[in-house]
């Protein structure tokens, strides 16, 4: 008996909505583009003892060397190779980012469905709250949380957590707030369902893929901001390679035309955080059929 | 919003872990050391008298003393460089004004052309670009290979503009200082480059979906029937009203301009508020790190404010 085969998993769903997309819109091209980018930056960082030439914390040949065969990235100040830093740097990157986003989802996911579910004085405190961070400059206020807590990876990623919270409370919020009224949670209601299993089988089930987008979206900011607190020097201690204090370090550099050494760090923040933004927006337009633009 | 602000930075700078005085004095400093500098700095007291005490200091303009060079008080100290940043974050939001609600417009005229795709992936990729790195490439093309502009500081440092605002363009010109405000521009035009162009994306992105809203109307079918010219239509009528939530937008964009500012002032040693935060972490002077970031916070607060007027001022339909 072969009939038509029913697709259930989240993967299963999405590829069908892939191969119909492929004939039609741009979206499935950049999603496809961003997984792809992904895939090869994760695969280096899982790889990384093996693609990496050289150990990237020692001195393996002369300082300030312009890319050769040899090194083909050149060597940096110290004289280390710039090509395995920047392959052992994604470490740094993704771990940071993954950490950070998850804690912030994990936080900012709950109080976004409380506050849209129970909705009230609770609502309007938690959205009051949420909305003062979120109107904060979130550099600024990593930042200042940062200097606070001192270098390291958990503390850095909870810094970039705190400021990323709101994006995910007034996301889910908002979603919450639409599905509420629609006819089959009415439907649910009627037939006797508790709170609870409205709360999570209708309502956050639906919310999911949504979620899944901002959290492609929020790594991708999240790197960047990563970069740019450990690029002022609040990030991890050297000489863990780091892309952004390696430009920091490269920047002083600059002047004497050493390009080498913030090219390519830099290019490797781009290809990272393309990748994730590529996939969020991707994937928004293809789970979101309503959000797509005309 | 701004007393929200204002606990979350006091939960932030006092509450969270991490001790300024330990990070200030290094974790071998002897005991009665650290005692006396937390006498000194008001921090052994109660936490609710520090918060009063806080926001009754906020409230007089008060922020404290700097720790180092002279401990001089901190508004002062912020006075002084602000300036700088404001100069740079209005060049900075006309070029990105610019580049985006053109090429936005652009790309909804041209909608599923080449350019279109072209200016959409332009919003995307400029926007994951490290504003800190796309300052070095601008310095390394433009400063270090082809030399035609500075790569630091605000201005000449033979020269020294003194005027009212002090914002060097604008000094140097009510002076009729030439050379001055040449030089000022030269140094205004890479940093506010590279913080613009960045942030341009957003807008690229944001104008294409609402002017698409706009030519679909019918007053733009109207205007293109009374045999108006098609840059008439699309600039005159169109983006007039596409042009209302845009600036919205630019309101909840100055905070990330600010974020931005830090990165780019520090890039190119610019002597603005974001310099002055990144030197003072640098030397753990907490005074001065609470007070920048309070600072900010207040300049973000009166910026959303202003929008919300020139909002309801464009469109009479709001009134608060």
């Amino acid at each position: 008996m072969v009939g038509k085969m029913e697709i259930r998993s989240l993967s299963g769903f999405l590829a069908r909505r892939l191969m119909r997309k492929v004939a039609g819109g741009v979206e499935a091209y950049l999603a496809i583009a961003g997984a792809i980018l992904l895939v090869v930056v994760v695969a280096m960082t899982l790889l990384s003892s093996y693609i990496a030439p050289y150990n990237p914390i020692v001195e393996v040949g002369p300082a300030l060397r312009p890319p050769s065969s040899q090194f083909p990235m050149g060597t940096d100040h110290l004289g280390r190779d710039v090509y395995s830093r920047v392959i052992y740097g994604a470490i740094v990157a993704l771990e940071v980012s993954g950490i950070s986003s998850l804690l912030s989802s994990l936080i900012g996911t709950p109080f976004g469905l409380l506050s849209g579910f129970l909705g009230g004085k609770t609502d309007r405190l938690f959205s009051i709250i949420m909305d003062s961070i979120y109107a904060f400059p979130g550099l600024i206020l990593a930042i200042a949380i940062a200097a606070m807590m001192g270098p390291g990876v958990i503390n850095m990623s909870i810094a970039i957590a705190v400021v990323y919270i709101p994006t995910y409370f007034r996301m889910i919020r908002g979603q919450v707030l639409s599905i509420k009224e629609e006819l089959y949670v009415d439907a649910a209601r009627a037939l006797g369902a508790k709170n609870s299993t409205i709360l999570f089988r209708y309502i956050f089930a639906n919310v999911i893929p949504s979620l899944v987008v901002v959290l492609s979206l929020n790594v991708a900011d999240a790197i960047l901001t990563e970069a740019g607190l450990s690029y002022l020097g609040l990030g991890i201690p050297p000489p863990t390679p780091d892309w952004g204090f390696d430009l920091s370090k490269g920047k002083s550099f600059l002047p004497g035309g050493y390009w080498w050494m913030i090219t390519f760090p830099g290019l490797m923040i781009v290809i990272v955080v393309l990748g994730f933004s590529l996939l969020g927006e991707g994937l928004n337009q293809i789970l979101n059929p309503r959000l797509r633009e005309k | 919003m701004i007393i929200i602000l204002l606990s979350i930075i006091f939960i932030v700078l006092r509450v969270m872990p991490g001790d300024p005085v330990l990070a200030m004095l290094g974790d071998k400093a002897p005991i009665q050391q650290v005692e006396a500098m937390r006498h000194q700095l008001g921090l052994d007291r109660p936490l609710h008298i520090q918060f009063l005490d806080y926001v009754s200091n906020l409230a007089r303009g008060d922020l404290g003393n700097s720790l180092i060079w002279g401990k001089r008080p901190v508004i002062v100290e912020i006075l002084e460089h602000f300036p700088a940043t404001l100069e740079l974050t209005i060049a900075s939001m006309i070029v990105m004004l610019l580049v985006g609600v053109l090429t936005g417009a652009q790309a909804a005229y041209r909608r599923n052309s080449p350019v279109d795709y072209g200016l959409r992936i332009y919003g995307i990729v400029i926007y994951s670009l490290p504003i800190f790195w796309f300052g070095m490439i601008l310095q390394l093309i433009f400063g270090v290979y082809l030399k035609w502009l500075p790569i630091a500081g605000r201005i000449d440092p033979f020269l020294s503009p003194h005027g009212v605002t002090s914002l060097y363009t604008i000094d140097s010109l009510i002076a009729g200082d030439l050379l001055g405000f040449v030089s000022a521009v030269q140094h205004l035009i890479l940093p506010s480059l590279t913080l613009g162009l960045v942030l341009s994306g957003i807008f690229t992105r944001l104008t294409r979906v609402h002017m698409l809203d706009v030519l679909r109307q019918d007053f733009v079918t109207a205007a293109r029937a009374r045999g108006l010219k098609e840059n008439t239509v699309l600039y005159k009528h169109a983006l007039k009203n596409a042009f209302i939530p845009i600036l919205t937008m630019i309101g909840l964009q100055f905070a990330l301009l600010l974020a931005g500012a830090v990165l780019t002032e520090s890039t190119f040693s610019w002597p603005g508020m974001g310099s002055y935060l990144v030197e003072r972490i640098s030397y753990r002077d907490f005074p001065a790190i609470q007070g920048a970031v309070v600072f900010f916070a207040v300049l973000v607060a009166a910026v959303s404010v202003t929008v919300d007027m020139i909002y309801a001022y464009l469109d009479p339909r709001i009134r608060y």
